[in-house]
């Protein structure tokens, strides 16, 4: 049975413009990561862990730099996991189909895509402005406010997988509620819980917008959480938007290990979590 | 709170009392934490507009409706941000949309099927990767090879053209707003191609059987059973790719050369409010100044929340056809 050649036509036109688009978005996936590999690691050197951010014009490293933002992405998960573990155990658990829950739940969706910059604003106005001065602790709120949202999702998500038949033995043990949750559910949504909260890490170390009225940057050695606080993505981007050649270097090489960072450690969940699920 | 309403456990059965207590602790904290994000939306929104009440009272509503942002003078008219931000998420869904639906089709009809994990991940990452990497290689890699290659080609077979040529006329300096549309597109790719894979794969294999057993090609599924049957949900996958493009900040902040002038031409710089905010706020030196970049993140909020909202809901919508909650 032959297909009219019009048909035909439209067919292969549809599938070459499909295998096109897939082409076109891994083109730029690909040109991205050569870019950032091959002027990142030229400028990958020891000093770059050793040093501190130096003066324009000359040549130093980013030590202060990850120092703070390790410091910061703790903080944040400090701040965004317990509440966000909490909240989505009310959203899968305590808090299953009444009105509230489906409210919250879908007001933290919107939470999730919401500008980050603004998140980093808001900080601004309730820490910066009454503290009197930018700090690494308003980075580090700043940073788990946004964690907060993905916490939220992944623990709500993960909750509702387990079978409903665990509660049941649960409870027909005579356990109350509390520990059904904490000895039962918890265990069996642990790993996926994890799973997403290591995400949100990925996704909270490249986060530049909501740090820089809030943590700002120090160029100097400083571990004093009550003061400006240097961190890798605003420091890329001061240098990369500055003048100096050394500087630009250093923000390459800051990119690079961010993102070398950012997608080992997406795709380490991902094959961890895909593990999970076949076993 | 009217949480505790919400308590419906099967736990009043046990006889223990301590059970029946912690229980209700447990109920409050994580009651509490719930509520928490609900109150720190409300809060965000609120703290937004509280800062930027000075500027919307000074200038009314001619902060939107002006262009004249002047710092010396103490003038702050908005347009120019505003109209940056629409054009340049505009160019983005232009490019993004046709390409994600694309992927998705790819993703679920054409590959072979050991490849589909590792596309959809190699897809994926393009979101993982921070937007700070996509301004720096915008910045030092992309508008150069615009500036190199494309914008003079655009100049010379465009540029004369009637209707679309002052678009498409101007300086090749490769920082503009076209080439922030495009950086923008190409970081929402993963956010519209996720979601309208997954609803792709939610077609009923027996309908798409039906059409092929009456001799459909896979562009006529595409096009007569695909995008009809999933077509709100594309819809919100299309406003949460807009929801992401309106507030995207570092990346735009690199490549789109902070101007303040509004010019018709996609090839010149430009400013968007999200750009705006991250250029000007530390070096914003008057409470009008503050006041007004506060007033611009206000608006950029308020838009974004009814875009993602809108988004939210036509998912939804689609979910509840499929009896799937998620």
């Amino acid at each position: 049975m032959a297909v009219p050649i019009r048909r035909r036509a439209a067919d292969i036109i549809a599938f070459l413009f499909a295998t096109a688009a897939t082409a076109f978005g891994l083109l730029w996936l690909f040109w991205i990561l050569w870019t950032t590999l091959r002027e990142g690691a030229a400028a990958l050197t020891p000093r770059l862990f050793t040093e501190m951010t130096p003066p324009p014009g000359s040549s130093g490293g980013l030590l202060n730099a990850f120092y703070g933002s390790a410091v910061m992405i703790l903080l944040g998960l400090v701040v965004g996991t317990p509440i966000g573990v909490a909240a989505g155990t009310y959203l899968a658990e305590h808090g299953r189909h009444t009105r509230a829950a489906a409210v919250i739940s879908f007001v933290n969706d919107i939470l999730l895509s919401a500008p980050s910059i603004v998140i980093g604003l808001f900080v601004y106005e309730l820490v910066v402005v009454s503290a009197g001065h930018f700090s690494g602790y308003a980075g580090a709120v700043a940073l788990g406010i946004i964690l907060l949202p993905i916490v939220v999702r992944t623990t709500e998500e993960s909750l509702r997988l387990v079978p409903d038949q665990m509660r049941e033995a649960g409870f027909a043990l005579g356990l109350p509620r509390w520990r059904v949750t904490w000895q039962i559910i918890y265990k069996a949504g642990l790993s996926a819980i994890l799973t997403g909260i290591l995400l949100g890490v990925a996704r909270i170390a490249g986060e530049t917008a909501p740090l820089l009225f809030t943590a700002l940057n120090n160029q100097f050695w400083s571990s004093s959480l009550n003061a400006p606080l240097a961190n890798v993505p605003v420091v890329i981007f001061q240098y990369a938007m500055s003048p100096y050649d050394e500087w630009h270097t250093l923000a390459w090489a800051g990119a690079f290990v961010l993102t070398a960072f950012v997608l080992i450690l997406n795709i380490l969940v991902r094959l961890l979590a895909r593990k999970g699920i076949s076993k | 709170m009217n949480a505790t309403l919400a308590h419906k456990s099967g736990t009043g059965a046990t006889p223990w009392k301590s059970g029946a207590s912690a229980d209700r602790v447990f109920h409050f904290i994580t009651a509490s934490a719930a509520w928490f994000v609900l109150i720190l939306l409300g809060a965000i929104a609120l703290s937004m507009a509280w800062g930027g009440r000075l500027a919307f009272k000074t200038f009314g509503w001619r902060f939107i409706t002006s262009s004249e942002w002047d710092a010396v003078a103490g003038h702050f008219g908005a347009l120019v941000p505003i109209y940056g931000t629409i054009v340049t998420s505009a160019i983005a869904l232009i490019i993004a949309v046709p390409v994600s639906i694309g992927i998705a089709l790819f993703l679920t009809d054409i590959a072979p099927r050991w490849s589909r994990g590792p596309i959809a991940i190699a897809i994926e990452l393009l979101a993982a990767i921070p937007s700070i990497i996509y301004g720096m290689w915008g910045l030092f890699v992309f508008a150069p090879f615009m500036a190199a290659h494309v914008e003079p080609w655009l100049n010379d077979h465009l540029g004369n053209k009637t209707l679309i040529g002052p678009l498409f006329s101007g300086p090749s300096i490769g920082i503009g707003m076209l080439t922030a549309g495009i950086v923008l597109g190409i970081m929402v790719i993963p956010f519209i191609a996720a979601v309208s894979r997954d609803v792709f794969n939610a077609v009923p294999t027996a309908l798409k059987e039906s059409a092929v057993a009456l001799g459909s090609t896979r562009w006529e599924i595409l096009s007569r059973l695909t995008l009809p049957y999933t077509r709100s949900a594309i819809i919100g996958a299309v406003f949460l790719g807009l929801g992401r493009a309106l507030g995207e900040t570092m990346a735009v902040t690199f490549v789109l050369g902070n101007a303040h002038d509004l010019s018709a031409s996609l090839l010149m710089p430009s400013n968007s409010i999200a750009a705006a905010i991250a250029n000007e706020f530390t070096e914003a030196d008057t409470d009008l100044y503050r006041s007004s970049l506060i007033a611009l993140a206000f608006l950029l909020f308020v838009v974004t929340l009814i875009v993602l909202t809108i988004a939210k809901l036509l998912l939804l919508r689609m979910n509840r056809q499929f009896g799937r909650t998620h």
